[in-house]
């Protein structure tokens, strides 16, 4: 914790961009994603790409380098589904410890490697841990309000064999994201607490939620203040917002975090806002503009990318990063 | 009255810049700090404190027990308490069902929660379903503290705040001394053994009741406001709280008293620095207003001033009447507003409370039922639309506004059923109501948007099966097939359920579905949907994007009269949407025509698909029957040539041009019989069937049937547009087996004419200024001879070539090109080229045979003429050639052996 803490006290920290957006370049088939192992699966595994770290690994150590040269210090895992609720859809819960382990190692071997050649720029690894598809305060059936999909210990259960397997292939960070229900992300602090007791360890937590709606509030109807509140219990390196929005949209809802919090403020916006198609057309450019005004009012200390992303788009955040200061960690509280 | 008017005086700490102040979340924060006003927490959701709540609990009127939660908000309750401490109810289950319901319930749930147990397992289940920042009521050190620790480190886990009670392992805390042992004993544990925020620690110091007539109590108030004074100074930024009402217990069915006693006791306790209450807002007196004599005995038994205080209050108590009864404080003006308004604003506020009554109104204003949904509602789930929208609604917000739309429809049906049964529904209405499955797509969890459709499309009397949210694609297409719905609709909000439903089109086409496919959902639109979607399923597709919509989309495909048409419109305006948006899309891409032929369109090429024609060779029809082309004319394009635009026969009812159209129509059909009966106009045909195979990719070659030797070569053009990934770039050529198969393929061309005799007639009407008739007549050939290229078409198809034999289509069915095989023609979007006409003409001998000669910009004359190909492989369609870069153009001049220049010149509408 005291290295990544102290780091972002000196310099704002670059986290990578989109695994998806780069994958899809791969135009992966379903043959691709089954491999040898997976040949003839009972379902088709296509879209499934975290099983790509068990099937095509040299591609995700390709991203994370690309990533990596581009010039970001924290990369994250493959690993947005890698839980036993999300992997259900293929029928791979069973493999959920060692798509974790092997997608954590994958990256850290790469950060290692990078580190080597220039030890100035230690990089990192940040293990992601994303939503689920299930949500716990919102039942799926609007007939019967009081219905749930899913419960806190089945989400707790499954994060906490999730992280377990991420610390194990040597994550440096757990990171909490793409939180649209804050009681999802409420169970992952929970397991990740009981982590941190039962093996006596501290490990770093980044959390990150996303604002979907207009009206600026997460999914599950939170404002962004009150969804600070109900995950500032446990310590954590930075929180932050990403996904959704672009960079621009984004703003307000950072504004209200930096703000309020002594914890690090996080974001990784989308290349934009998709246009008719669903596709992200900002450019690097652009997108390094509309970052350069979080720097600017001070706002952040890590920042990177969401859908739509590319070692470009980071690269150029990166260099925008680099001429400016982090937030100070003490600022002034609103209240 | 609100409490801080009854409260005037707030806790005055100095401002401190590092102070903690406690902070809650529900969907809304709540921050607490010294300057914030006393903060009351609403009571009334607690089985001990209130009997209706218990019962409603116990009947399990959760609809009921949820308003009691809403009117406290509502009445200004900052905190909730819910507590389900009943042996008579499993406690944990009701928590959890309860605070499930509460979540559902964005007006109440955006204060934060207080869980009220006096069991841990209570307390734990309740903590595992709300996602805000609550507040755990309570625990102490009763049980020691072990478990006072373990309880304390799960809450600071789970997110949440705490009550302290005043309790050890001796008892309760009952006098000044043992209420500040025992705060300072838990703080100390708290802060410093579990790291417990201090913040996040408000004591409850007990408050008992005062003027019982135990000597032993009539400190209970004084020492409760001196404890408290020394925990705000002592135990830095802790809360204090308590139940307040337990003050005036002695008091009860004496509310003047008791309203009385509550606020003098916050007074001096909030002085003190209690900041947060247990209170019923509605159970307070303003201090200031409270009667002077009746403030001064009140005090007397609160600050025990008097050894006798206690018996003159009570004394004094006897001469006061209740005479207070205004009870509810809900705003309830709005309910002199008018229908509408009160009807929209319960939709947009998400109140049921109304709703049945409102209804019924409207119901009684309206001529059916069925007009209360379509009217009253819609207008108001309009607005909810547009606030949502527009951001000024959340999620949460919209879906109790589909639950009350819900709860009016419900109440509105048994209407419409007994209206049905009235007027029964002609056999058309009934058969219009279809099954309708509704999903959103797999990796997608929204559907107030899907179920709003829903809920309005059931009101509309169509069955619909809905298969919730994240459904695949297996599951839709299986259930589909299962219920043999009429009707799929498809709906998603995140940008990958995009992919999703281009996905699920794809297999409906691949497993040959017929059945419409809705698209809606915030991130769709008609672009993404004529551009992406449409293009995979050949049937109908359609984007609707709000509910009001939905009814007259589903309307118009599943009505029987009018289906066709709004199918084959829709197919088309999508086609047009599709074609206009890709043309001003700026980062349109070209493929280099060799690019664009590795992309061709791919046939798997056998034999046995492949008909030999019964004649080959020309063949050469004189002076046909007119009387036969009659029924296939295609009346559309008569009336469009006149400028009026409709479909036929629907244009003859038009509301505008119908009169008129019915008049032409009359017009024109009594001159088509003068024309069939004097045989003024002559139909000739000539049409040729070889041996041909595809050579070089575009090229086409024509063999003689004799000698199999090429007699002529046709020169096809191919796209050039960049497609998406798994589109082909089309050229006519791809239709015909490539000669590398070594499968002997045939082709067809042709020529009609209905023309000779057109110009004799239009000359005689106009020698008489007649220009009407002189249109018509040209009109009036023009569809002759279409007709006769359907009639040919048809007898090659099933006769002459022959690999349609059993085909049996009606004329609507022709129009619509349902048959195998096309005829594209010279100049039209698919071989915009009309050079090709010469090759045409050269093969069949066109001019020699029947005389239609060909223009020197190649236009044929008479001008009642049609020409064109025939290709017959069912792979076999239409498409636009759209724009040819430079690339094609040299390639094409050079295979033509023409000029560069020449090629540019007839290509130079298509040139990009």
């Amino acid at each position: 914790m005291s290295k990544l803490k102290e780091l972002l006290t000196q310099k704002i920290l670059v986290l990578d961009g989109a695994m998806g957006t780069m994958l899809q370049r791969y135009q992966f088939s379903e043959e691709d994603f089954q491999g040898e192992r997976f040949k003839n699966w009972e379902i088709p595994v296509k879209g499934n790409n975290d099983l790509l770290s068990l099937t095509q690994p040299k591609a995700i150590a390709e991203v994370h380098k690309k990533y990596f040269e581009a010039g970001a210090d924290i990369v994250e895992t493959n690993t947005f589904s890698g839980t036993t609720i999300a992997m259900a859809d293929y029928k791979m819960e069973h493999l959920v410890d060692e798509l974790n382990y092997e997608s954590a190692r994958i990256a850290k071997e790469v950060a290692q490697k990078v580190t080597l050649e220039n030890p100035e720029k230690p990089r990192f690894v940040a293990g992601a841990m994303g939503p689920t598809n299930k949500t716990a305060s919102i039942s799926p059936d609007v007939n019967n309000p009081g219905f749930r999909a899913i419960s806190f210990d089945e989400l707790r259960i499954a994060y906490k064999q999730q992280a377990l397997a991420l610390l194990k292939g040597g994550v440096d960070i757990l990171l909490v994201e793409t939180v649209f229900d804050t009681l999802n992300a409420k169970a992952a602090l929970f397991a990740i607490e009981e982590i941190k007791e039962e093996q006596q360890i501290d490990i770093p937590v980044m959390l990150s939620g996303t604002i979907t709606d207009a009206s600026g509030r997460t999914l599950s109807g939170q404002t962004a203040e009150a969804f600070l509140i109900s995950v500032s219990h446990i310590p954590l390196l930075s929180v932050g917002f990403n996904c959704a929005l672009g960079a621009k949209q984004l703003t307000p809802h950072l504004e209200v975090l930096a703000n309020r919090t002594s914890a690090g403020v996080s974001a990784y916006p989308n290349a934009g806002l998709p246009n008719a198609f669903g596709e992200y057309d900002e450019t690097p450019k652009e997108m390094a503009s509309q970052i350069e005004e979080y720097l600017q009012k001070n706002l952040v200390n890590i920042i990177g990318g969401c859908c739509g992303t590319t070692p470009e788009h980071i690269k150029a955040i990166a260099n925008v990063a680099a001429k400016y200061s982090p937030r100070k960690l003490e600022a002034p509280q609103l209240i | 009255m609100n409490l801080s008017t009854a409260i005037e005086h707030k806790h005055n700490t100095e401002t401190d810049s590092n102070f903690r102040p406690l902070k809650l979340s529900g969907l809304e924060p709540l921050v607490i700090t010294p300057e914030s006003n006393f903060v009351n927490v609403g009571e009334r959701t607690n089985v001990a404190g209130s009997r209706k709540f218990l019962r409603l609990i116990k009947e399990e009127k959760f609809d009921e027990a949820l308003a009691i939660a809403r009117d406290q908000v509502e009445g200004g309750a900052q905190i909730i308490d819910i507590n389900m401490d009943d042996g008579l109810i499993d406690g944990k289950e009701a928590m959890v069902n309860f605070l499930n319901l509460i979540v559902s319930e964005p007006d109440i749930s955006r204060v934060p929660i207080m869980i009220d147990s006096s069991k841990w397992e209570i307390i734990e289940a309740g903590l595992q379903v709300v996602q805000g920042k609550c507040v755990v009521n309570s625990i102490s050190l009763k049980e020691g503290e072990e478990e006072f620790l373990l309880h304390a480190k799960k809450i600071k886990r789970y997110g949440a705040a705490v009550i302290v009670m005043a309790f050890d392992e001796v008892g309760q805390a009952d006098n000044y001394d043992r209420r500040i042992e025992i705060a300072q004993r838990s703080y100390d544990l708290l802060v410093k053994k579990v790291n417990f925020p201090p913040e996040d620690i408000i004591f409850d110091l007990n408050i008992f009741p005062v003027a019982t007539g135990m000597d032993e109590h009539r400190k209970n108030a004084i020492d409760f406001i001196e404890a408290t004074r020394w925990v705000k100074e002592n135990l830095p930024y802790v809360s204090v709280s308590g139940g307040v009402s337990n003050i005036s217990f002695s008091f009860r069915g004496n509310n003047t008293v008791r309203e009385a006693m509550h606020s003098v006791f916050l007074y001096h306790a909030i002085q003190a620095g209690m900041n947060i209450g247990i209170v019923n807002p509605t159970m307070l007196q303003v201090y200031d207003d409270i009667p002077k004599d009746l403030l001064e005995h009140v005090e007397d038994v609160m600050l025990d001033r008097r050894d006798d205080s206690t018996e003159r209050l009570l004394e004094f108590a006897e001469t006061v009447k209740n005479n207070k009864s205004e009870k509810n404080k809900v705003d309830l003006s709005w309910r002199e507003e008018a229908l509408q308004d009160r009807i929209t604003r319960a939709l947009v506020k998400g109140i049921d409370t109304y709703i049945l009554e409102d209804v019924e109104e409207a119901r009684q204003q309206s001529e059916k039922p069925i007009q209360v949904i379509e009217g009253h509602l819609m207008t108001g789930m309009n607005v909810v639309g547009d606030l949502f929208g527009s951001g000024k609604m959340f999620l949460p917000q919209v879906v109790k506004s589909a639950r009350v739309m819900k709860k009016a429809v419900a109440y509105l049906l048994p209407y419409i059923e007994e209206e049905k049964l009235k007027n029964p529904p002609s056999e058309d209405e009934k058969s219009g109501a279809g099954k309708i499955l509704m999903a959103t797509v797999k990796g997608d969890v929204h559907d107030i948007g899907k179920n709003i459709v829903s809920v309005v499309l059931a009101c509309n009397n169509y069955e619909i099966i809905d298969l919730g949210v994240m459904v695949p694609p297996e599951k839709i297409i299986a259930e589909a097939k299962d219920q043999q719905v009429d009707i799929i609709g498809l709906s998603g909000l995140i940008t990958p359920s995009l992919d999703e439903m281009v996905f699920l089109a794809k297999e409906m086409q691949r497993q040959d579905f017929e059945v419409p496919l809705l698209i809606g959902g915030a991130t769709t639109s008609k672009a993404h949907t004529a551009v992406k979607i449409d293009a995979e399923y050949q049937h109908a597709v359609v984007h609707v994007n709000d509910a009001s919509r939905a009814v007259t989309v589903v309307g118009n495909l599943l009505q029987k009269e009018t289906a066709t048409k709004y199918k084959t419109d829709l197919k088309l305006d999508y086609a047009e949407f599709r074609e206009k948006f890709l043309s001003r899309t700026k980062k349109k891409e070209y493929l280099t025509i060799a690019e664009a032929r590795e992309n061709k369109f791919q046939i798997d090429w056998k034999a046995e698909d492949i008909i030999q024609p019964h004649q080959l060779g020309v063949q050469v029809i004189e002076d046909f029957e007119l009387n036969k082309l009659k029924e296939f004319i295609d009346w559309t394009p008569f009336f469009r040539s006149w400028d009026l635009h409709g479909k036929f026969p629907e244009i003859l009812e038009d509301e505008v041009v119908g009169q008129q159209a019915t008049n032409l129509f009359e017009d024109a059909e009594k001159m088509l019989t003068e024309i069939i009966q004097q045989q003024q106009l002559k139909a000739k045909a000539v049409f040729g069937l070889f041996p041909a195979n595809t050579v070089e990719d575009d090229d086409i070659s024509v063999q003689d049937p004799e000698t199999s030797a090429e007699i002529i070569r046709f020169r096809t053009l191919r796209q050039q547009l960049k497609k998406y990934k798994g589109k082909p770039n089309f050229a006519l050529a791809d239709f015909i087996a490539p000669k590398e198969t070594e499968i002997q393929d045939y082709i067809g061309c042709f020529c009609v004419t209905t023309g000779f005799g057109t110009q004799e007639l239009a000359n005689e009407f106009e020698k008489n200024l007649d220009d009407y008739n002189s249109i018509m007549v040209k009109a009036l050939a023009d569809r002759l001879a279409e007709a006769f290229a359907e009639y040919l078409h048809w007898q090659v198809r099933t006769q002459n070539w022959g690999y349609a034999k059993d085909e049996n289509l009606s004329n609507a069915e022709l129009i619509k090109e349902s048959y195998k095989g096309i005829r594209p023609a010279p100049g039209y979007p698919a071989c915009p080229d009309h050079l090709e006409k010469l090759s045409i003409w050269k093969l069949l001998s066109v001019e020699e045979n029947i005389g239609v000669k060909l223009t020197e910009s190649l236009a044929m004359w008479p001008a009642a003429s049609v020409s064109g190909y025939y290709f017959a492989h069912p792979e076999a369609r239409y498409f636009g050639l759209g724009k040819v870069k430079p690339d094609q153009v040299e390639d094409f001049a050079k295979r033509k052996g023409i000029t560069y220049q020449e090629a540019e010149k007839w290509l130079s509408p298509n040139l990009a």
